[in-house]
């Protein structure tokens, strides 16, 4: 599904991620972990399009480009403005009815079992700016359950939300996951990852470890994660690493 | 009563006119406004009509006062303005207030020049202020395809335009249409400016644009009404400030955009939305 070979991400020429390769299969549940600026952000950004690399590819499977889904962490929404959290969810379906299509009543009853399916049912006609923390998180995986993409990009998608909320869109994850999508989630509670994700991938502006959970969240690994630094080096010199590599 | 409303209308060509001219602003001009509003970008409708200014002065001084001349001139200078300005917000850290009010004073800089250059500004106060008691068929027709045009940009832009205000990052992450959005949009903006310009005068257009806008988002929480609206205010606004005008024997530009703005302060009384309805002694709260 993605193909990472020796990717290197970044601004203004210093990489917030670096040497990246890995293979991630179509169907994977993989949980992005790592400390506060270990790239894991940067990543997403740089599947969904949004970031060109430094160094390196990313290899998406044909057509995946135009079909992903992507939740950033900090949305651009202006919650000023007048919409309602129907219409909002609705948005999910623009690849199907484009700006010009017709919105037939199939689409309006999915709309409704996205609505249900995020237990937002009876919000339909509230502004978007009147919702609370959670309740948007609900309507953002709602739109989301609408785009029916094949790979599904989280950034932070349980991040100041409440157990019930979390345990809530976690079950759409799962349920996303059983109907095989590939979705990578940038996650900060490792127990959670424990549970939930069977892939695991920890990163530290490098990539530390990536395979089966159990595997990478051990302590040694963690405490490596930890020690690597996070600050940008503003006299940091050219990274002789390709060059290394090419020669071995 | 009927005969104060109706007869100056019934009795005299300019002044149906000068309605029907209103009704063609209010059917174009104040959609624009609506969404500059959305995008907070009020103040840049009256940015946009600096930015006019030179192009429209330039066809004036090249051509005399010629329709076509200065209306493409604005055209020209007010596309130039937003194709400029939306390059340098698409691909640097400036954001759009800022590069837009680069452009349009630089803009504004160089129309003040060109003009000095012949020295003669009387006649410019027309293009300041306009006539929309002295349309002629040919401003008329130029008002009415502008509006004709608007509406039908609107049709076609309406879903990318109000996705691009409510969160262009999703936006950008399903279609390309955003710069199509956004710079449709704009150039939009330019025409209606220039239509303004016609009837109210570049610095009265941008009024019946945002006032009626910024009146109708006080009682509106849905896009839809919120257009039907502030359609609606701008036209009773022409129609009463027409009315004013013709009674009072006081310029129709300015009663327009004031009627314009009795309708905002109205609004900021009564209007759900507004100031006072929050601060009320309100009824009980409800039980869930």
């Amino acid at each position: 599904m993605i193909r990472f070979d020796n990717l290197t991400l970044g601004y203004d020429r210093h990489p917030a991620i670096h040497h990246l390769s890995a293979e991630v299969p179509a169907g994977t549940l993989l949980a992005v972990v790592g400390p506060n600026g270990a790239g894991k952000s940067t990543l997403l950004k740089g599947i969904a399009g949004e970031l060109r690399p430094l160094g390196g590819r990313i290899v998406l499977a044909p057509a995946t480009r135009d079909a992903l889904a992507y939740l950033p962490q900090r949305g651009e929404m202006d919650f000023a403005f007048p919409i309602s959290v129907f219409e909002m969810v609705a948005m999910g379906l623009w690849r199907e009815i484009g700006p010009f299509g017709k919105v037939r009543h199939a689409h309006l009853h999915r709309v409704e079992a996205a609505l249900a399916a995020v237990g937002l049912t009876g919000f339909e006609s509230r502004p978007v700016g009147s919702l609370s923390g959670g309740q948007l998180q609900r309507a953002r995986f709602a739109r989301l359950i609408l785009q029916d993409a094949p790979l599904i990009l989280l950034d932070e998608p349980f991040a100041a939300l409440d157990a019930r909320t979390v345990a809530d869109l976690t079950q759409t994850l799962l349920a996303w996951h059983r109907e095989g999508r590939t979705i990578l989630t940038v996650v900060h509670d490792f127990d959670q990852v424990r549970r939930h994700f069977p892939t695991c991938l920890l990163l530290a502006r490098e990539p530390v470890a990536y395979g089966p959970t159990a595997e990478v969240l051990t302590e040694p690994l963690l405490a490596r994660a930890r020690q690597l630094s996070e600050a940008f080096d503003e006299q940091a010199g050219v990274c002789q690493r390709e060059d290394e590599e090419a020669h071995a | 009563m009927i005969e104060f409303l109706v007869q100056p209308f019934f009795e005299f060509e300019f002044m149906r006119r000068a309605l029907v001219g209103c009704l063609a602003l209010a059917l174009g001009a104040t959609p624009m406004g609506v969404f500059l509003l959305l995008r907070r970008m009020s103040l840049m409708g009256d940015a946009m009509s600096h930015a006019i200014l030179p192009g429209a002065a330039l066809g004036y001084l090249a051509f005399g006062l010629s329709l076509a001349a200065m209306t493409i001139g604005g055209i020209l200078a007010g596309l130039l303005v937003v194709l400029l300005a939306g390059l340098v917000t698409r691909s640097s850290v400036l954001k759009e207030d800022a590069s837009l009010a680069a452009f349009y004073l630089l803009s504004l800089a160089a129309g003040v020049m060109i003009v000095s250059l012949r020295g003669n500004n009387l006649d410019l106060l027309h293009v300041l202020f306009g006539s929309v008691l002295a349309l002629d068929d040919g401003s008329l027709l130029l008002i009415a395809a502008i509006a004709s045009t608007t509406v039908l940009g609107l049709a076609l832009l309406l879903r990318p335009l109000a996705l691009e205000c409510f969160d262009p990052a999703f936006l950008r992450g399903v279609s390309r249409l955003s710069p199509v959005a956004h710079y449709g949009f704009l150039g939009l903006v330019v025409f209606n400016l220039v239509a303004g310009f016609h009837a109210l005068g570049t610095l009265m257009a941008v009024g019946i644009m945002i006032l009626p806008a910024a009146a109708a988002r006080l009682w509106a929480r849905n896009l839809g009404p919120l257009l039907l609206i502030a359609v609606g205010i701008a036209f009773l606004s022409g129609l009463t400030g027409l009315l004013l005008s013709f009674h009072a024997d006081v310029p129709a530009g300015p009663a327009i955009v004031l009627m314009c703005g009795l309708a905002y302060i109205g609004s900021l009384l009564l209007a759900p939305d507004g100031m006072l309805a929050g601060r009320l002694p309100t009824r009980r709260h409800l039980e869930s």
